[in-house]
């Protein structure tokens, strides 16, 4: 390899080098900042090292799994509430609009909201969060013992 | 060791090869596509959770990862190009940059239309979805670099910078949903482990991935002859290939 060339493959790989050094301890010092949502045991024990507690009224985002048997729903209206877990702490979340259709009982999701005490959120939007796993129905109810249940079908069968 | 490489940085012998690749690849890409996209979208059975919306997994994920491929391809050739100054490697970063920057449109745009009915929206922002949205700016930056410049070759080692320090956003992309909690999922086929998806709907998948890997270099194949013919128009062996043409079509 001639000199130059060398040179030139020196001073490139120097730069992407340092560049990605930067990026990444760039992106190291925002870690929290990236994610999407608080997991529910982050929301009640504190976030990172500092174990930064969001206050009460922030605006913030919440990502857990939906408790099975919590969800409460209004007669009424469309308000309900459901509880949310990750790995322990429990935290309830009251909402008042449609919630997508793949949100279930032990599927994940995600809410944003208020916080409204350490661990009751007020949420304004759901979003519904899916696995990577796709297999067709046949095969779920062999693996997982799931039966699937459209939404639309649990409510009629409810309400005939 | 990359000695036979060699004669592939003349404009005519690349020409002639990218030519006779094409010739294979085009045709292979739409048979390739039609069998994937027909039995992904016709003939898997539906998903045990998202029932037929999940089909649009079989556009999504070929083009998603590889608009990753082909920024990494171009940011190959840019890394030539700047090392080894090689001019045709520099034309394959103009040619490949708007394939990619289709691809990944097409990767955001089919997420959005399958985010709304699973998630509950269209747009969230999320690590992977603003680092691939970040991926469409470097490509459509890129291309614009190319042609900033009043001369060429200044805009050609200015777009190459880009490419090669672009390359840093990859990985972000790949990790965005291990690193950090995001709305989109996990990797289902690029990782290690077991891909978590049934067979009667991972092949299809995978046979679309191939379709757009083949269709990738088609495009390219086409669009480097097209920059080569371009950029050589004054050479007396595009001169006699344009006459061999206009003979042949009469």
């Amino acid at each position: 390899m001639n000199p130059r060339r060398k040179q030139r493959l020196i001073a490139v790989s120097s730069i992407l080098v340092l560049l990605s050094g930067g990026v990444g301890a760039m992106l190291y010092a925002l870690n929290e900042n990236v994610d999407l949502f608080y997991t529910p045991s982050q929301l009640v024990d504190g976030l990172g090292e500092d174990k930064n507690k969001p206050v009460v009224g922030q605006r913030l985002r919440i990502g857990g799994m939906v408790v099975k048997g919590s969800v409460r729903r209004d007669e009424h209206s469309l308000k309900v509430s459901f509880d949310l877990v990750d790995t322990g702490p429990i935290v309830t979340v009251h909402y008042d609009g449609i919630l997508p259709d793949l949100f279930r009982e032990g599927q994940g999701i995600v809410a944003q909201g208020t916080l409204l005490n350490a661990t009751t959120i007020e949420a304004t939007e759901v979003l519904a969060k899916h696995d990577e796993n796709y297999m067709p129905p046949e095969v779920a109810e062999a693996m997982k013992g799931i039966k699937h249940v459209p939404p639309k079908q649990t409510y009629s069968a409810e309400t005939p | 060791m990359f000695k036979w490489l060699d004669p592939y940085a003349k404009p005519q012998v690349l020409f002639a090869t990218l030519l006779w690749w094409q010739r294979w690849l085009m045709p292979l890409a739409i048979v390739v596509l039609l069998i994937g996209t027909i039995w992904g979208l016709g003939f898997t059975p539906a998903d045990y959770q998202q029932g037929d919306s999940y089909r649009i997994i079989h556009v999504h994920v070929p083009s998603a990862i590889w608009s990753m491929g082909v920024y990494a391809w171009m940011a190959i050739a840019a890394f030539i190009a700047l090392v080894w100054q090689v001019k045709t490697a520099q034309w394959a970063i103009g040619a490949m940059a708007p394939i990619g920057a289709v691809y990944t449109l097409i990767a955001l745009f089919t997420g959005a239309a399958w985010g709304k009915p699973m998630w509950g929206t269209w747009w969230v922002w999320d690590a992977r979805l603003t680092s691939e949205l970040i991926l469409l700016f470097l490509f459509l930056g890129v291309m614009a670099l190319q042609n900033a410049f009043a001369d060429r070759q200044t805009g050609d080692k200015a777009a190459a910078v880009l490419a090669v320090v672009g390359v840093v956003n990859l990985p972000i992309i790949h990790f965005s949903v291990e690193w950090w909690n995001t709305l989109h999922q996990g990797a289902t086929i690029t990782k290690f482990a077991k891909p978590s998806m049934d067979p009667s709907m991972l092949w299809p998948l995978l046979i679309c991935i191939l379709g757009f890997a083949l269709l990738f270099g088609a495009l390219t194949c086409l669009r480097l002859r097209t920059a080569i013919l371009q950029h050589e128009a004054h050479r007396p062996w595009v001169r006699q290939y344009v006459e061999e043409q206009q003979h042949a079509r009469v």
